[in-house]
């Protein structure tokens, strides 16, 4: 966002970047306190992915201003978003379905 | 010659060319840690046996490198956000904060690197290490990277408010997107690593 | 040319061509940040590279047709440690076969298509004055060359150049030679040359098109450029990721891509072990297949102007082509494991990628069909590079659709890694993209110089070119229809089966020969006619796009006196009721 913003936008801005630092450092908190609780590895796994996208997404949307950016740049971010899962997943799929032992 | 829509940005998609530029050159770092975070999950599910992280990793140290790297975040921001209301000075402090956090970072890494080192650990040990090493290693050249870039802009590069703060801004502001991506990489890369 | 005329003089064209007079010869024609400059540069540095790359071939076409008899004249001067006696020996085979597929695909298809095509062309055809990031433009093109040099520097390293296939698999090439280390190196260069410009090229296109060139006037070939970009942006960094870690496996010792008890020469390896070859094979296709619709989509884009051009005609069905385009593009992402078929794939995953391979085909036939059907009620005229579009249309075809069987996977079992796979892949990059290469060429040409290639030159390389592409290819399906394994230093020549199709090898060599023989005129025409070529006008083949209607031929410093304006779409050509048979897309009023 490189129009001029007015000042009260500038002040909200600043509101959320406390916020979403706060959110943050409270997530890593959690993050680290749900690893002491040892989950089954699959539990914990989706717990750390889960909380992981949510800082993820607060750095993405209010850091990085994703939330108020232009439609255009959004749409190539969850399109690279989309081919970047497949990347994860396809591989291990492969390989988890494959012809004998 | 002029390059039109460096600075201002273009009516009708409402961006600049610099900002464009940024986020996919972002989009295409999306897809190289893409593929190490791939090469993670296929070797971890084909391995016999996975290590713990806490067996080689060292948790704490990790913790505190995550809240270096959150709070070098909100000072890069709060930099930009600066600019915008003509603090200079303010600008001066916050980006400063930013590369020192960036280099709070790139200590506590030496010292994990060396300990394991030390302990005869190294990328060939075992791939639960090939990994870790390649992964850090990459990112943390992607630190170093923002960071120089960081310190131009710090430095030198602060010629240019003086004459055109709209450019100079926006320059910020894209270092700034970078700079907050190599966060978020660290946001993945942590618990992936170290926890699970 | 165009109702847009110039009341005052232009105020920042005419100050800034006077200052890009001041610069030294090395900032205008080495260092230079004009995409025409570095368009060219990438083009001549990549028809080197394809000619160096076919050299290799026609060496390899001696072993296979002759097996194991010595090369002539030049056999003597290869040295001991790669043909002694002037016999070529089966590692040196292998170095010559990656090394001429590596060096095709990186070195000169792509940088010619878009590096050069693209840079030059495609800010022309949008009313551009530059590329939006020049200086990054330029570094690109800087990273293509030493990529170039590193790969050449790979064939002086100690135990040859990379031998392990352009494929590089693991774990063969994890223990290959020092060249595979070097060739890692070179790719790197490669892939980041090629990132920067893909971030140049979507930037450009969206953000200095000229004022009333929406996204549905673009010409197809700017289409095509964009779409391609974005493949070359989002498929090449897993490749770069893959090439990071066997140059980890090959130089820190680590075992991303060796599993566990490997035996080397009955040796076991001293590593960890656990690594997956496949997982190489799957970073290496995610980028590869993309990589060949990089191959042929800016093709199709050329052989879609040449043919507007030369029918007199609006292309048949752009919308539909432009959404396949897109289509395709994205689709590319999802099918790269037909090329792992053979790796012990369950059916649900076969299953998967091979309905993806066959969605793939539709947007792929669309375009063609369009292209061809375009034709119809046409007033064509027969010049060189429309004889060069009009054939890649049967060879594009023969070359699409004999890549059906190979994309089902039970027809794939026989097939694979047979001839077959040779001659399906290269009639769709050689007498298809190579074929439309030539095309561009002879019609840009008078756009870069100002004067015309000789057409009688011009025809005297076709119609051999035609000839030779298929006698070297078409041997090649029956060949590997009847089991003809790939890669074979001898051409098969120990098979048991082969007497009856051994002798494909020699027609296939013959040709090869005869086709470089046919590129003598061109190359002579290429050098001749930069000072001795009929001058042109500056719109010479009367066309409707912004590159030829808007701009001297060539284009100074900036393109062009004013920012043009668009009216209209790419192609009207034979307008009703206009005098002009072609009405160019900055003319406001038809006339």
């Amino acid at each position: 966002m490189s129009d001029a913003h007015s000042a009260e936008d500038l002040k909200k801005h600043v509101r959320a970047y406390i916020l979403v630092f706060v959110s943050l450092m409270v997530l890593t908190v959690v993050t680290v306190a749900v690893y002491y609780v040892h989950l089954p590895v699959p539990a914990a796994i989706g717990v750390a992915l889960l909380i992981a996208s949510v800082k993820g997404s607060l750095v993405a949307c209010y850091f990085m201003h994703l939330i108020s950016e232009k439609k255009l740049i959004l749409w190539v971010m969850l399109l690279t978003v989309a081919f970047f899962v497949v990347l994860l997943l396809v591989p291990t799929f492969t390989a988890v379905d494959k012809i004998g032992p | 010659m002029e390059i039109p829509y460096t600075v201002e940005p273009r009516p009708d998609t409402g961006l600049t060319s610099g900002k464009i530029g940024i986020w996919l050159f972002l989009a295409s770092e999306v897809m190289l840690f893409g593929a190490l975070f791939a090469t993670y999950i296929l070797l971890r599910v084909g391995a016999v046996e996975w290590p713990h992280g806490a067996h080689y990793l060292n948790i704490p140290l990790a913790t505190l490198n995550t809240i270096f790297l959150i709070s070098s975040s909100v000072t890069m921001v709060m930099a930009w956000y600066s600019l915008k209301t003509d603090a200079f000075g303010k600008f001066r402090l916050y980006l400063g904060a930013t590369i020192l956090f960036g280099f709070a970072f790139l200590v506590v890494k030496y010292f994990e690197y060396s300990a394991k080192f030390h302990h005869g650990y190294y990328p060939k040990t075992n791939t639960f290490l090939a990994i870790y090493f390649t992964m850090t290693g990459l990112h943390m050249l992607h630190v170093i990277g923002g960071m120089a870039v960081n310190a131009y802009l710090w430095g030198p590069g602060s010629k240019l408010w003086k004459t055109d703060k709209e450019h100079f801004a926006n320059r910020v502001e894209n270092s700034g997107l970078f700079w907050h991506f190599v966060d978020l990489v660290w946001i993945f890369l942590f618990p992936v690593l170290y926890l699970l | 040319m165009g109702t847009t005329h110039v009341t005052s003089p232009p105020h920042g064209h005419a100050a800034h061509a006077a200052h890009h007079e001041d610069l030294s010869f090395w900032r205008r024609y080495v260092f230079s940040t004009d995409h025409k400059v570095i368009g060219i540069q990438y083009a001549i540095t990549a028809l080197l590279f394809l000619f160096f790359g076919f050299t290799l071939m026609m060496l390899m076409r001696w072993q296979l047709a002759f097996p194991n008899q010595p090369i002539p004249l030049i056999g003597g001067l290869l040295g001991a440690s790669r043909a002694p006696g002037g016999t070529m020996l089966p590692t040196f085979y292998n170095e010559l076969g990656a090394m001429h597929g590596t060096i095709m695909v990186f070195l000169g298809i792509v940088p010619l298509a878009v590096g050069g095509f693209g840079n030059f062309v495609l800010p022309l055809q949008i009313g551009a004055p530059d590329m939006s990031f020049p200086r990054l433009n330029m570094a690109s093109y800087w990273f293509f060359f030493l990529g170039g040099v590193t790969m050449l520097l790979s064939f002086f390293a100690p135990g040859g150049a990379a031998q392990s296939g352009w494929t590089s698999y693991s774990p063969l090439a994890n223990i290959a030679p020092t060249g595979q280390t070097v060739w890692i190196l070179g790719m790197i260069f490669l892939i980041t040359s090629s990132l920067l410009g893909a971030i140049n090229f979507i930037t450009t296109t969206i953000q200095l098109r000229a004022k009333g060139l929406t996204f549905f006037r673009f010409p197809f070939f700017v289409w095509a450029q964009f779409v391609t970009a974005f493949l070359l942006l989002l498929a090449f960094p897993p490749l770069e990721a893959a090439a990071v870690l066997q140059l980890m496996d090959r130089v820190a010792g680590t075992s991303f891509f060796l599993p566990s008890g490997l035996v080397v020469s009955g040796q076991a390896l001293a590593v960890s072990g656990g690594g997956n070859p496949l997982l190489w094979q799957h970073l290496f296709w995610f980028l590869a297949h993309p990589e060949v619709y990089v191959l042929i989509l800016p093709a199709m884009g050329i052989v879609a102007e040449v043919i507007a051009n030369n029918t007199r005609k609006p292309l048949w069905g752009y919308r539909p082509m432009v959404y396949s385009l897109i289509f395709l593009g994205f689709m590319s992402f999802v099918v790269w494991a037909h090329h792992m078929f053979m790796t012990g794939m369950g059916t649900t995953m076969a299953a998967f990628f091979q309905t993806t391979t066959m969605i793939i085909s539709i947007p792929s036939v669309v375009i063609l069909t369009s292209l061809i059907i375009s034709l119809w009620g046409g007033s064509i005229r027969f010049n060189t590079p429309m004889l060069f579009a009009l054939a890649f249309l049967p060879m594009f075809g023969i070359g699409g659709l004999t890549g059906l069987p190979l994309g089902l996977n039970i027809t794939d079992i026989p097939l694979h890694d047979t001839y077959y796979v040779i001659a399906h892949f290269h009639y769709v990059v050689a007498p298809g993209t190579i074929f439309a290469m030539f095309a561009g060429v002879y019609y840009w040409y008078p756009k870069v110089t100002g004067r015309a290639m000789s057409e009688r030159l011009g025809k005297l390389h076709f119609w051999p070119s035609f000839l030779f592409m298929n006698l070297i290819f078409m041997p090649m399906f029956f060949a590997g229809m009847a089991g003809l394994s790939r890669r074979l230093a001898d051409g098969g020549a120990s098979y048991l089966f082969s007497p009856e199709v051994l002798h494909y090898n020699k027609l296939s060599s013959f040709g090869a020969w005869g086709l470089a023989l046919a590129q003598i005129p061109f190359i002579v025409n290429f050098f001749w006619s930069r000072k001795h070529g009929k001058p042109t006008e500056a719109n010479a083949w009367h066309a409707t796009t912004l590159e030829w209607s808007a701009a001297p031929s060539p284009p100074p410093h900036g393109n062009f006196a004013e920012p043009p304006v668009v009216y209209r779409g790419p192609y009207e050509y034979s307008v009703p009721g206009a005098t002009k048979d072609y009405t160019p897309q900055n003319q406001g009023v038809v006339s």
